[in-house]
C-alpha cells in the first residue's frame, strides 16, 4: 500500500484507481455500477453497518470521482455517509470529578457554569459562547468540545447542519480549500475528479500526435511521493502518456517578477496564486477585491506563455490542491490550462496502469529557480517578492510582507486591513496551513515537508529568478 | 531564418540558457537580428541529443562550447 495519512484518503484512492482502469480499458460505462463490490466483496462489513450501505456510498465516491455529483461545487457532501457527528458544542465529561478549585467556573466570564448536588459542573448552552476557557483550566480535561470535524475545519463556517442533520455546504461561501475533504473522519466530504477527461485526452492525442498534453507540475511535488525519487515520478509521468512535465515553479518565478513590480507601481498588494483565497477575499472581502494582484497564478501564468508560444498543445496541472479544479473552470483560466487533478489522483493514475515507480529510471525535472520552488509553503511567496524587488534593483521600496498561514490568519490581515489597521504592504494569504504543502490533494502531510520543499528548491539549477525567466520571451 | 533552443528540463540541465545567451551574443554581434527569430520550446522529443536547436525545422545537438561553432556553419554561413 501506499501511504496516505487516512484509511479515508486510501478509500478514495481505491476508487479513483478502479475508475481510470476501466478509463483507459473503455469498460468504464458497462462496469461502473460493479466498482463498489470490486472494492467491498463479501458480506462481512468493515467500514459501515453492513456492505450495502458501504456499497452504496461507493457508488456515490464513484459519481464524484467521474466528475459527478449533485452540484456544480467541486467540494461536495456524501449525505449518506455523514455519521451525524454531534455537534453541541462544549461540554462537561464524566472525568469530572466535582473539586473544590472550581476553575472553570472562575475562568467563564459568561457565569454559564453551575454545579449540582454531587458538585460537578454543567454548562448552560444558553449563556455558553463556546470560547472554550473552561476546557483550557479544567485540570482533568473533562470539559471537550464536540463539535464535527468538518465544522471545526472549515474556518471560514461554509459548514452548516441541514434537517436531515448531516453537513451542509454553502456552496456561495465555500472556497474550495478541501480542509473539510481532508478532516472528515468517515470520508463524507469529497472533491469530483477530473480524471477520466484527463484519460481522454490522452487517450485521444494518439501518443502525442494529435496534439501535445502537458503536464503542469506544482512544486510541492518536491514533499511527495518521498518513497521514489522525483525523477522517476516524472518518468511515471510520462509513461502515463504525456508529452513533457514543467514545473509551475517557473510560472512562480515569472509572477514574482512581474508582481514585484506590480508592488512598488501600486503600494499595496494581496497575492493571487492561491485561487482559494482570491475567492476568499472576492466574496467575504470584496471591498479589498480591487488589491489583489492582477497576475494570474504561476500555474495559469505558466500556462498561457505555453499555450501562446506552441501550436496544438493541451495542459493538464497536477498539483496538491482541490481549489484549483475551481480555478481552471474560470472563464479567465480556462483558455489555458485544459484539467487539474490531484497528487492523489496522479497516485491512482500511476496504479491503474500497473506504473511501479521504484522501478523506473529518473528524469529530469529542471526548469524553476529555488524561488519559484518555495512557493509550496508559507512565506515563500513573500521571499520570492523580496527577492524578485532586489534583483530588479528596485530593493529602496520596503516590503512589508504579511505572510499568511492558513485561512483564519487570512481573515484576520484582511479584517485589519478592511479597518486600515494593517502594518504591511503586502498580504501573502495561502488558504492551507503551511501553505501548498498543506493543501487537500497531498498523498501526506507532515513535519518534514517543509523541509523537503526547500531541500528540493535548493536543488534547482538556477539560483535567481531573473535567470530562471531569461529563458522565456 | 527560425532558430528554436529547447528550454526543457533536459536541456535546461545541460545548458540551454548559456546556448540562447550566446546565440542572443551572437545575433547581435553579426546584426542578424531582422533576419533571425529566436525562440524557445519545453521539447522536442529527443531528451538524448540535447541541448537540442532546430534550425528551420532541422534538429542540431549544440553544447554552450559548440554553440559557436554551429552558429558559423548553419546560421551564419547560410544566411551570407
Amino acid at each position: 500500500m501506499h501511504k496516505f495519512d487516512t484509511k479515508v484518503q486510501h478509500l478514495k484512492y481505491k476508487v479513483l484507481r478502479e475508475v481510470a482502469r476501466h478509463a483507459w480499458n473503455d469498460t468504464l460505462m458497462e462496469n461502473v455500477m460493479d466498482i463498489p463490490k470490486a472494492i467491498v466483496p463479501g458480506k462481512v462489513p468493515t467500514m459501515r453497518c453492513c456492505v450495502y450501505k458501504e456499497r452504496a456510498i461507493l457508488g456515490e465516491r464513484v459519481k464524484l470521482a467521474m466528475g459527478g455529483g449533485n452540484s456544480d461545487n467541486i467540494i461536495q457532501v456524501i449525505d449518506i455517509a455523514c455519521d451525524d457527528c454531534p455537534a453541541v458544542g462544549y461540554q462537561v465529561t464524566e472525568s469530572c470529578r466535582g473539586c473544590l478549585a472550581h476553575r472553570c467556573e472562575d475562568v467563564c466570564k459568561r457565569g454559564a457554569i453551575s454545579f449540582d448536588h454531587k458538585h460537578e459542573a454543567h454548562i448552560d448552552k444558553t449563556k455558553c459562547v463556546e470560547c472554550g476557557m473552561c476546557a483550557k483550566v479544567c485540570p482533568y480535561s473533562a470539559i471537550v468540545n464536540r463539535k464535527r470535524p468538518c465544522q471545526n475545519a472549515c474556518k471560514i463556517k461554509a459548514i452548516s447542519i441541514n434537517e436531515d442533520n448531516a453537513a451542509k455546504i454553502d456552496d456561495e461561501k465555500c472556497i474550495q480549500c478541501g480542509a473539510c475533504v481532508y478532516q472528515c473522519p468517515f470520508g463524507a466530504i469529497s472533491d469530483k475528479s477530473f480524471i477520466i477527461n484527463v484519460i481522454d485526452m490522452l487517450k485521444r492525442s494518439q501518443d502525442n500526435s494529435k496534439y501535445k498534453v502537458y503536464a503542469l507540475v506544482a512544486p510541492a511535488i518536491g514533499s511527495q511521493m518521498n518513497y521514489v525519487k522525483l525523477g522517476q515520478v516524472i518518468t511515471g509521468i510520462k509513461k502515463l502518456g504525456f508529452y513533457t512535465v514543467v514545473e509551475v515553479a517557473l510560472g512562480g518565478d515569472m509572477v514574482a517578477q512581474t508582481e514585484s513590480r506590480e508592488l512598488v507601481e501600486k503600494g499595496f498588494l494581496t497575492s493571487s496564486c492561491c485561487p482559494a483565497f482570491v475567492r476568499y477575499v472576492k466574496t467575504a472581502f470584496p471591498a479589498l477585491a480591487p488589491y489583489i494582484s492582477h497576475n494570474m497564478s504561476p500555474m495559469a501564468t505558466l500556462a498561457k506563455y505555453i499555450k501562446e508560444h506552441e501550436e496544438n498543445v493541451k495542459i493538464v496541472f497536477i498539483g496538491p490542491c482541490t481549489a484549483k479544479k475551481a480555478e481552471v473552470q474560470l472563464d479567465s483560466v480556462k483558455p489555458y490550462v485544459d484539467a487539474a487533478i490531484t497528487f492523489e489522483e496522479l497516485q491512482a493514475l500511476f496504479d491503474s496502469r500497473d506504473i511501479d515507480l521504484t522501478t523506473l529510471e529518473e528524469a529530469t525535472l529542471d526548469n524553476a529557480s529555488y524561488f519559484g520552488r518555495i512557493f509550496a509553503r508559507s512565506g515563500g511567496l513573500s521571499d520570492a517578492v523580496a527577492e524578485a524587488l532586489k534583483e530588479q534593483q528596485l530593493d529602496e521600496f520596503e516590503l512589508k510582507a504579511c505572510t499568511c498561514d492558513g485561512i483564519e490568519e487570512c481573515k484576520a490581515a484582511l479584517m485589519r486591513k478592511s479597518r486600515n489597521a494593517l502594518d504591511a504592504n503586502f498580504i501573502e494569504g495561502m488558504a492551507c496551513i503551511s501553505g501548498c504543502i498543506g493543501g487537500a490533494g497531498n498523498l501526506t502531510h507532515g513535519e518534514k515537508n517543509k523541509a523537503a520543499v526547500d531541500q528540493y528548491g535548493h536543488e534547482a539549477l538556477e539560483k535567481t529568478i531573473a535567470d530562471a525567466v531569461s529563458m522565456l520571451k | 531564418m527560425k532558430i528554436t533552443v529547447c528550454i526543457g528540463s533536459s536541456c535546461h540541465i545541460k545548458g540551454s540558457r548559456p546556448v540562447v545567451e550566446q546565440l542572443q551574443a551572437l545575433i547581435a554581434e553579426n546584426d542578424l537580428g531582422d533576419r533571425i527569430e529566436l525562440g524557445g520550446t519545453f521539447c522536442m522529443g529527443k531528451c538524448q541529443q540535447g541541448v537540442c536547436v532546430t534550425v528551420d525545422g532541422a534538429l542540431f545537438s549544440v553544447s554552450p562550447e559548440s554553440v559557436k561553432e554551429f552558429f558559423e556553419k548553419q546560421v551564419k554561413a547560410k544566411l551570407a
